[in-house]
């Protein structure tokens, strides 16, 4: 079955594939410079918005400060896009120049010119701003050490901001309250590929969509979310349409399902059970589809405790302390505790109770849960087995089944067909997951159980096979994941607890061994709760909407603005969260500073500075920059205790052996330091500096008054460059290998790893992964594969419920099938909240609408977010289409106009309401609660009750 | 006080009651009052009542359209209404036009321009019955309600309820043809519905009376009334004002200091004058 | 000389009365002149759109009496009443999608409250209950060159917005062969179930919308009822209109005895 290079090649489905392999600079790059002498100047960009990572064309016109963004076009050269735009994208010319741009720092004060954390917001200076923000970062630390200063990152960073927020936060103030948006989007998706591969990201890349004869979705509306890829799965389709077969598999339908050849509409979180089923049907009915080769030579099986709670607040924790004989309990009422209560211990329900049999569960029991743990151990395939048995086609129908409409019948079809696309010989087959399978209490446990199947049947890792786990922000893998501004993570996937790990970044950095904290567990949601608990004083919202994004919204707010302590957020726009900081700044947009974005399948992408930005606006890269100048190695290096009790040494006199001086400010030795200097000097005449803008490094002509209150005249080197060429030194031989600065700026992104100037199309594989016919060949295995990614590759042995051999035994280059049951979320419709909620995005708008909110035609079409529901749900609560109602949780509620005919058609038990409109501020109603192992927030599902207004 | 109350009790009285109409209206299309709906053309009052401009539904008659039996209804009432009361109260009473006129009218007194403007009338009063009569014809022969479709009445206060667009313009030249062309020459002369009001209100009970003993010869009527030639008895009769040109104002009653004006049912008139 | 006696002498009553009728009807006729003129151009506006349920425009114009009930009734400020600049017959309600358009209220408020039969709530009525599919307030017609749905962009914001989706508007897709891997996703119109909302139009993300919608009259042509679709059974619905054939053309005009007896003068010219 396996397809060799050559083979493939010749494949006619490959022939387009085929030109995306290798890298090939586009004649029409290097002819750039002739086009500059006209009047508009085309140069290349990757477009703003989502995970997919089109190319587009940028013509600007006008001189200095002057220039301006004019147009935008498709780029006929990217691989990803051919030219094509989905509608943001077609828009991108339109995003930075909204009528409310933010265009200088603003600081919330009274009549007499001082901060007052109930004053109204009047500009100040970038001077003044800083000496705010200096005074209440110095509080913070001095009140609550390094975690007391917390920052909203996000996978929307260009890739060296993200990199200098990172050195800043890690290595300056030694804080991990550090954490991206992109733990709402991505997080389990990572415990996935980490659990399952030890390495993070995709394996295979967009050419599958080509190569496969079948796309499953699963919880992925991707013709909305991703439409430039589902038009390419759309012509994949169009181009065989008897063999090619589609099928979506969601909780209701959407845009995708059009194409599907059938449509599987499932309760919420119960595809954890789907999974199952369908490794079921194959181990239990059709055993002759196991690559029993394959699996010996590259596969084991695993299983960690099921007993994980739903990422909740902990009892004891000091906002929902002291408990009151009503239930509620601190900060929180008792409707609210009904449900946050199951973190500790929950009963063991009828509909979960076969599934966790296999784990000593039973329907009844009380299961005491212990925190989140991504501890697993080796077990059997024979237990792995065990672990399926309850997955028989009438308990996986009776518990799936989503739509109450549809006949068990039809829906028991379904799922057998469904399998036997999996099962069928020959056939190649792609999972794609997005949301649906990520924001879920279980996501890290449904990321693995779609490998499980994949492996089982060989058809992963492979051109036109294999589980595909689609991005949803621009750079949430180029930045956020791959850069690691993740509380836990340092760049190319090493680990802040992981001492080797520190080591390297501590000599890479040139800070003394010991500055960076080992503890790295304040998550995007957990910096909330800390602010709330009073721990953090001192917050940076970074090129993200956290008060809007995050759920349970209210309690958020509440904290931020009741509390003692200093908000700060970075935007181009004043969204919620500007709404609720005390000081804001205002930010450069995208094509206003150099960037780089990475997308879905490890392409990264580069741009230049196309225009200055507007009005007194700096890149966050300058504003993180200039915060390091105001703090000194004395400032900061000193020993701290932590809350768990963890000390951070005192490093200054190890830094005063490396030849800083206790006033050595942070800018010198983690920016402006004489290696950035020497290396990576300006080079005004070369390509590609020669004719472009570069605020940070030369200043502009706008003459912007800096954070020292002189007119800012540049940092003097290439710190783009710079940030860019270390942080890639880190993955370069670790099979993260990313090409040079100046190659990204003449091609259209390359894959990573990038090996002697080629990229990868397919990890894991000899055919075509470097690293993989590396670590074969040092296996001598023979095997075709190699899943060399080296995180967890020891474990101790056990059984389903213990661990029965503590001894960790290797497991070099073998990836993980995992036993995971099927379990219920923590709150589920009853008698009074008796709808599901889902929410997420439509195509017209980007996360939470501050951009595209802004661009009048998108705002036309799609100007405020409805209420999708069944006619019979409205109906039976005398509603109907375009009225008012109130979707209401125990936690909030909002008010929207009912949608019955709409894109998005539920069944009678969910409604779906989109986010990106701060007027229907759905994240009031949604629930806190996340997958205990990645921390990522499930916005998919909730009890709500809908009544007319 | 008392003064001002009598001699302009009438005028703050049809005030009140035209502004409050579109006021209502204004309320239904603004903020969903369901007292009186719609416009002076066809209306709904407390939701239920229906109320129509039978000039207008002649019109579309004669056009040919097909009448709706709610309009019907709606002619009905308003036809019955003023053909008790007196057609032209409509006029005085309802139209938000004579507030345009009637201001125009109240300037040509303050400017003295009746007396700089000597010259006999260009326009015969009757022009108002040869539109009505052309309107009838164009709308027959275009098939559509003629007059409805160039109305300044309509324009006005559709205008105030729904949105005036450029209707301004149309109501501004019937200010100034009213101030600097002709007194009283768009109510007086040219108005079609005023002469559909005047042939409607002919026999109407509610009329103005003249006492002739009581009169001194001030004129003080003669001066403020917008049809004056109804009031050929002046002095002269005592007789009720019984062209249905009359509008029932009551400018003339509230002017008349000497009380030899009044409102009187048309029967008890009719007697008093044949003395029965 | 006599002129001048003629002058002096005074014209009877009689003649004066006539005089004036005659002055009269002139002043009729000059007046009855322009005012048709005027409404003759004031109705001549095709490209209005009306209420659901609005009869034949020609009617419409004649029934309508302009209350404004329907535009009371409209809680989406769709309706608006024409004013003096509007260019549209004055008085009369219409709609403007790209501003608002209409939401397809399923209680279809501004209709039962015509008091004219303007807009005739049988027309939108379907087994005894009130339907607003069943509304022809007109048909969206698109643009191709400048829908960006045809260059391949990934847009299909009409598609989204209709309230029948899948119906009124459906995709329709093809290979984008320039690219080689991208398919194109093109919004069609069905005029069988489009009323004529304008969601689309509303929608429609390009500076001048590719999707607009025009009243059907305007929007669509007519095949000729004596050729029906041989598959199509609904087709022979278009067989009321058939009736009894006569063909004129310009070689078939003189009678045909006439033709044959012209004689062959010019028949053999070169």
């Amino acid at each position: 079955m396996s397809l060799s290079r050559r083979e493939f090649l010749k494949s006619s489905a490959a022939a387009s594939a085929a030109a995306a392999i290798g890298m090939s600079v586009p004649a029409e790059l290097e002819a750039n410079a002739k086009v500059a002498e006209s009047k508009w100047r085309w140069d290349k960009a990757a477009c703003r918005f989502c995970g997919t990572g089109c190319g587009i064309m940028l013509a600007t016109t006008g001189d200095g400060k002057d220039r301006k963004i004019v147009a935008v076009k498709g780029d006929p050269a990217a691989p990803v896009n051919r030219g094509l735009n989905c509608i943001k994208g077609y828009f991108n010319a339109k995003i930075m120049y909204g009528a409310d741009r933010l265009t200088q720092p603003l600081l919330r004060m009274d009549e007499k010119g001082n901060f007052d954390k109930h004053g109204k917001f009047a500009p100040i200076s970038w001077e003044r701003a800083y000496d705010e923000m200096e005074k209440n970062i110095r509080k913070a630390l001095k009140e609550s050490g390094p975690e007391g200063v917390g920052v909203f990152a996000s996978g929307q960073y260009t890739i060296m901001e993200g990199y200098a927020a990172q050195k800043m936060m890690k290595g300056g103030f030694r804080s991990n309250a550090f954490d991206p948006n992109a733990r709402h989007c991505m997080a389990s998706a990572v415990v996935g590929f980490y659990q399952t591969f030890g390495i993070d990201e995709p394996s295979g890349c967009y050419d599958d969509i080509e190569l496969t004869d079948t796309i499953v979705t699963w919880g992925s509306n991707m013709a909305e979310m991703h439409p430039i890829l589902w038009s390419r799965v759309t012509d994949r389709k169009l181009s065989d349409p008897d063999n090619v077969k589609v099928v979506n598999i969601q909780t209701y339908t959407h845009r995708t399902c059009d194409l599907g050849d059938f449509n599987i509409i499932f309760r919420p979180n119960t595809d954890l059970a789907l999974w199952n089923y369908l490794a079921r049907e194959i181990v239990y009915n059709h055993p002759e589809a196991i690559d029993w080769d394959f699996i010996k030579k590259n596969i084991i099986f695993a299983v960690g405790p099921v007993n994980i709670g739903y990422g909740f607040r902990r009892a004891g924790e000091k906002s929902i302390t002291p408990v009151r004989p009503d239930g509620s309990a601190g900060k929180y009422d008792a409707k609210e505790m009904e449900i946050y209560n199951k973190e500790m211990s929950k009963v063991v329900s009828e509909l979960e109770g076969p599934a966790l049999e296999p784990y000593g569960y039973k329907a009844g029991d009380t299961m005491k849960n212990i925190p989140g743990t991504l501890k697993h151990h080796e077990i059997t395939f024979e237990d792995y087995k065990k672990s399926l048995a309850p997955y028989t086609l009438e308990y996986t129908a009776n518990l799936c089944k989503g739509d109450p409409e549809e006949s068990l019948d039809s829906f028991k079809k379904k799922l057998q067909d469904l399998a036997a696309l999996y099962v069928e010989d020959g056939r190649k087959i792609v999972s794609f997951w997005t949301m649906g399978m990520n924001q879920h209490t279980r996501g890290s446990w449904d990321n693995t159980l779609a490998y499980n199947v994949h492996f089982l049947v060989n058809k992963q890792s492979r051109p036109g096979a294999g589980a595909y786990s689609l991005t949803g922000q621009p750079s949430a893998c180029g930045t956020a994941r791959e850069v690691g501004t993740f509380a836990h993570r340092l760049p190319a996937d090493m680990m802040v607890k992981n001492p080797h790990h520190r080591a390297k970044v501590e000599k890479k950095w040139e800070i003394p061994a010991g500055t960076l904290n080992p503890v790295g567990n304040q998550h995007i949601m957990k910096i909330h709760r800390d602010i709330e608990d009073g721990l953090i004083k001192f917050a940076w919202v970074n090129v993200c909407n956290a008060y809007q994004d995050s759920a349970n919204a209210k309690h958020w707010i509440k904290a931020a603005r009741e509390m003692d302590n200093f908000i700060v957020t970075s935007d181009g726009y004043p969204g919620i969260s500007s709404m609720v900081s005390d000081l804001i700044l205002p930010s450069a947009m995208i094509y206003e500073k150099w960037g780089a974005y990475g997308n879905a399948e490890r392409r990264s992408q580069h741009w230049r500075q196309q225009v200055l930005p507007v009005g007194h606006a700096m890149s966050d890269t300058w504003q993180w920059v200039e915060l390091s100048k105001r703090f000194t190695v004395d400032d900061l290096w000193g020993p701290y205790t932590l809350r768990n009790g963890t000390k951070l040494a005192d490093v200054r006199q190890e830094a005063y052996k490396m030849g800083y001086k206790p006033d050595t400010t942070m800018y010198e030795i983690l920016y402006g330091n004489e290696r950035a200097k020497k290396q990576y000097p300006l080079a005004l005449d070369k390509f590609p500096q020669q004719g472009y803008d570069n605020s940070e490094c030369l200043g502009d002509a706008r003459n912007v008054v800096g954070t020292d209150g002189k007119v800012f005249k540049g940092y003097g080197f290439m710190i783009h460059q710079y940030l860019w060429e270390e942080y890639a030194f880190f993955g370069r031989g670790h099979g993260h290998d990313l090409a040079d600065f100046v190659t990204y700026q003449k091609v259209r992104g390359l894959k990573w790893p990038v090996v002697n100037g080629k990229e990868t199309s397919w990890r894991f594989n000899v055919d075509f992964d470097p690293y993989a016919m590396k670590h074969a060949k040092e296996a001598g295995t023979g095997s075709q594969y190699a899943f060399y990614g080296p995180l967890a590759k020891k474990l101790p042995f056990g059984d389903l419920t213990h661990v029965t051999d503590k001894t960790k035994k290797s497991l070099a280059n073998k990836a993980k099938i995992f036993a995971r049951p099927y379990m219920d979320p923590p709150e589920m419709p009853d008698e009074e909240y008796n709808l599901w909620l889902c929410t997420g995005r439509v195509l017209e708008h980007w996360h939470s609408g501050t951009m595209t909110m802004r661009v009048p035609e998108l705002y036309r079409a799609v100007p405020e977010a409805l209420v999708y529901m069944n006619p019979e749900t409205a109906k039976e609560r005398g509603l109907e289409d375009g009225k008012l109602c109130w979707v209401e949780s125990r936690r909030g509620k909002v008010k929207a106009r009912v949608e019955t005919r709409g894109r998005n058609r539920p069944p009678k038990p969910l409604v779906f309401v989109p986010w990106f409109d701060e007027r229907v501020f759905i994240n009031k109603v949604t629930l806190d609660q996340t997958c205990p192992m990645s921390k990522q927030t499930d916005y998919k599902k909730c009890a709500v009750k809908i009544y007319k207004v | 006080m008392s003064k001002i109350w009598n001699n302009y009790r009438y005028l703050i009285l049809r005030r009140f009651v035209q502004i409050g109409i579109l006021v209502l209206f204004f309320g239904a299309n603004a903020w969903g009052w369901k007292i009186l709906e719609g416009n002076l053309t066809s209306s709904l009052l407390f939701g239920k009542i229906p109320m129509s401009d039978p000039y207008a539904v002649l019109q579309m008659v004669v056009a040919g359209a097909v009448i709706a039996s709610d309009l019907l209804i709606g002619v009905g009432v308003v036809a019955l209404f003023y053909f008790l009361i007196g057609g032209r109260a409509f006029c005085s009473w309802v139209c938000p036009i004579n507030m345009v006129t009637d201001s125009a009218n109240y300037l040509r007194r303050v400017f003295d321009i009746d007396r700089a403007q000597l010259e006999r009338s260009p326009i015969s009063r009757n022009s108002r019955y040869w539109i009505l009569g052309l309107s009838l014809i164009v709308s027959a022969f275009m098939g559509i309600a003629a007059f409805e479709f160039v109305s300044p009445i309509s324009m006005l206060h559709r205008g105030i309820v729904f949105g005036m667009g450029f209707g301004w313009a149309a109501i501004g030249m019937i200010f100034l043809f009213d101030l600097f062309v002709l007194k009283n020459g768009w109510c007086g002369h040219i108005c079609p519905l005023g002469g559909f009001y005047s042939l409607l209100g002919k026999f109407s009970f509610i009329r103005v009376h003249h006492i002739e003993e009581n009169c001194t010869l001030c004129m003080k009527c003669k001066v403020v009334c917008p049809e004056k030639q109804v009031l050929h008895m002046i002095g002269k009769e005592s007789l009720p004002i019984l062209s249905g040109e009359c509008t029932n104002c009551a400018r003339c009653i509230e002017v008349c200091d000497d009380d030899a004006l009044r409102f009187s049912i048309r029967d008890l008139i009719q007697n008093k004058k044949t003395g029965e | 000389m006599s002129n001048h006696s003629k002058a002096k002498q005074p014209v009877s009553d009689r003649r004066k009365f006539i005089l004036n009728m005659a002055k009269g009807v002139g002043y009729a006729a000059v007046g009855g002149f322009l005012w048709s003129a005027y409404l003759d151009e004031a109705e001549a506006s095709p490209l209005v759109l009306r209420p659901p349920a609005a009869i034949a425009e020609k009617d419409f114009l004649k029934t309508c009496i302009k209350c404004g009930l329907c535009v009371e009734a409209c809680p989406y400020d769709t309706l608006k009443l024409a004013e003096p600049g509007d260019h549209k017959p004055i008085g009369t309600p219409f709609f403007t999608p790209r501003d608002i358009a209409c939401y397809m209220c399923e209680d279809i408020p501004c209709v039962p409250v015509c008091p004219s039969g303007a807009l005739d709530e049988a027309s939108v009525t379907k087994n005894g209950k009130l339907d607003i599919n069943s509304a022809q307030m007109g048909l969206a017609v698109i643009d191709e060159n400048s829908c960006v749905a045809f260059w391949g962009i990934q847009c299909d914001a009409c598609y989204r917005a209709c309230p029948i989706m899948g119906q009124a508007i459906t995709i329709e897709y093809d290979q984008n062969k320039r690219t080689g891997k991208h398919a194109f996703l093109k919004p069609v119109v069905h005029a069988d179930a489009c009323t004529g909302c304008g969601m689309c139009e509303h929608a429609c993300i390009t500076e001048k919308p590719a999707i607009f919608v025009l009243p059907r009259e305007v929007a669509m042509g007519k095949a000729g009822s004596h050729y029906i679709k041989g598959w199509d059974k609904k087709d022979e619905s278009r067989l009321k209109d058939a009736h009894a054939i006569h063909t004129t053309t310009q070689v078939s005009k003189k009678k045909a005895v006439d033709k044959l007896n012209a004689g062959l003068e010019g028949l053999l010219d070169e």
